[in-house]
């Protein structure tokens, strides 16, 4: 039985794999964004159609990525490509919190590593404190179901922030092998 | 024995869970629409005779921190879910408190918030989540 469920598996990510290798072969070397007038979800006859400004033209000029807006929006700000304000009506400052937080209870997965630097620096410790995360290493019960269904982690990633599908920018520390618990 | 049975459980969801992950990530890409972070809002738009409107974060995102809008000017984190009116925006509330005039342009340019065809459900487009769970709920999700 178990050695069904592991072939179910292998079978399932090397098929995976080889969409995958061929879909990076495909949109690796050239980003490219669907203007306006063809994204789908503008109407084509609307007359904000020419007055809206394509995503190429300012995303085109930032630093890229290879997921979601293929912007790497934490360095673009980092690097003061763009400076969005941090007010309504002038630049100020954010306090920042450089902590990182690691979460082991993760399978096979490598432990996961949430840096507060790079979320500090675009948000405030209200918009996760205390109505998504506790302040307390450990205390929120986060599971990869529920950032699935766009809680905790998910309530923004693969929304505006980089996609979930983005596994290893998340479990991206190794873990030393454990005897299983 | 049961640890062994719960890990033997944990192996079939996630392998479950990563194929659908990677048929949504792989899928051909001629589905893609709208730009990742695009959000729809239409709680009213439809029943009141105006096109659906197009929110999109990565325009907003260049000028201003998450913080100003879902901190200081208190939106939910959820498409849909902050009851927005023309009373309110009028008022200065939610894309009122800059689309007056001041910040940036007011209101009286109807047609560039109000972008998308008639009938497009509230959403947040190209979501992991939409892809994932709702793909048939496009036409008549109704987030509450
Ligand atoms: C924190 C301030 C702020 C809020 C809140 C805000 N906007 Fe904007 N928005 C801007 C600014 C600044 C611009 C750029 C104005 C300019 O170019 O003159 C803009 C531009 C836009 C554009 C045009 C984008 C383009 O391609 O030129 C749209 C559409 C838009 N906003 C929709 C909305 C909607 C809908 C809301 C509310 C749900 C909203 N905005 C809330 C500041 C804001
Ligand atoms: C993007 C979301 C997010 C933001 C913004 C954020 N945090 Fe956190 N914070 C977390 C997460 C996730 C944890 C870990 C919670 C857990 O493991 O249950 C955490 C944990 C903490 C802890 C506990 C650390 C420990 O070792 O026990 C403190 C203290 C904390 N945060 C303070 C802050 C402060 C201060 C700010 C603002 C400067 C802030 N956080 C902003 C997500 C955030
Ligand atoms: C936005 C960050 C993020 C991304 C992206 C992400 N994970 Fe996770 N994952 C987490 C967090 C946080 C946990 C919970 C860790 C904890 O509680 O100690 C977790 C837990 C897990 C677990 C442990 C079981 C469980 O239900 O909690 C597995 C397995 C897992 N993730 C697989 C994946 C796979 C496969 C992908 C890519 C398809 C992925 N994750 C993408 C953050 C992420
Ligand atoms: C409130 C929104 C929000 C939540 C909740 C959130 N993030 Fe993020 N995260 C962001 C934003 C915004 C960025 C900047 C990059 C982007 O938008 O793609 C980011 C970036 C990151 C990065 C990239 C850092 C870098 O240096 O490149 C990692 C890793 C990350 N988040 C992990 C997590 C994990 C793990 C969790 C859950 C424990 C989490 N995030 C929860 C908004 C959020
Ligand atoms: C800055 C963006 C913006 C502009 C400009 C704008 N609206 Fe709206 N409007 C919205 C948002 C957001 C909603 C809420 C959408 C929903 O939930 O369906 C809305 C809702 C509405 C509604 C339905 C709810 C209600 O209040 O009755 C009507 C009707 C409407 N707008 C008419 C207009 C007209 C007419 C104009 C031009 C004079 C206009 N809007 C300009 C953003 C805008
Ligand atoms: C100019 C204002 C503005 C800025 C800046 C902004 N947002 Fe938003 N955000 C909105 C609006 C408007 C909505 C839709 C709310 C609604 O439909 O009622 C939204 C919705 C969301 C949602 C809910 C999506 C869902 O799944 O339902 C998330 C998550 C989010 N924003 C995250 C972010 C993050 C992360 C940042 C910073 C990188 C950010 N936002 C910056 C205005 C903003």
């Amino acid at each position: 039985m178990r050695r069904a469920v592991n072939s179910v598996l292998l079978i399932t990510l090397i098929t995976g794999l080889s969409f995958s290798y061929i879909s990076i072969a495909e949109q690796q070397p050239v980003r490219k964004w669907k203007p306006i007038k063809d994204d789908g979800i503008h109407d084509p006859a609307s007359s904000a159609i020419g007055v809206l400004q394509n995503p190429a033209e300012a995303l085109s000029v930032l630093p890229p990525d290879t997921a979601g807006n293929q912007v790497n929006w934490v360095k673009a700000l980092r690097d003061g490509h763009i400076k969005p304000r941090t007010h309504l009506n002038k630049q100020g400052k954010l306090e920042r919190l450089d902590t990182d937080i690691i979460m082991e209870d993760t399978l096979e997965m490598p432990n996961v590593l949430f840096p507060h630097r790079a979320h500090t620096e675009w948000m405030d410790c209200a918009s996760c404190h205390d109505h998504i995360f506790k302040s307390k290493a450990g205390a929120t019960p986060v599971s990869m179901f529920d950032i699935l269904q766009g809680k905790y982690c998910g309530r923004c990633h693969g929304a505006v922030s980089f996609p979930l599908t983005e596994c290893d920018r998340c479990h991206s520390v190794g873990k030393k092998r454990k005897a299983s618990k | 024995m049961n640890k062994q049975k719960n890990r033997l459980i944990d192996h079939i969801k996630y392998s479950v869970m990563i194929a659908a992950l990677l048929v949504i990530t792989f899928a051909p890409t001629g589905q893609v629409k709208a730009e990742f972070g695009d959000v729809v809002i239409n709680n009213y738009s439809d029943k009141a005779g105006m096109p659906p409107v197009v929110f999109p974060h990565w325009f907003h995102r260049i000028r201003f921190r998450c913080k100003v809008c879902h901190g200081d000017l208190g939106f939910e984190f959820k498409a849909g879910g902050n009851d927005i009116n023309m009373v309110k925006i009028i008022d200065g509330q939610y894309c009122g408190a800059c689309h007056n005039g001041e910040i940036a342009w007011s209101i009286e340019n109807c047609n560039i918030c109000h972008s998308a065809p008639v009938g497009t459900p509230t959403q947040v487009h190209e979501s992991t989540l939409q892809k994932l769970i709702k793909p048939d709920q496009n036409k008549t999700e109704d987030k509450k």
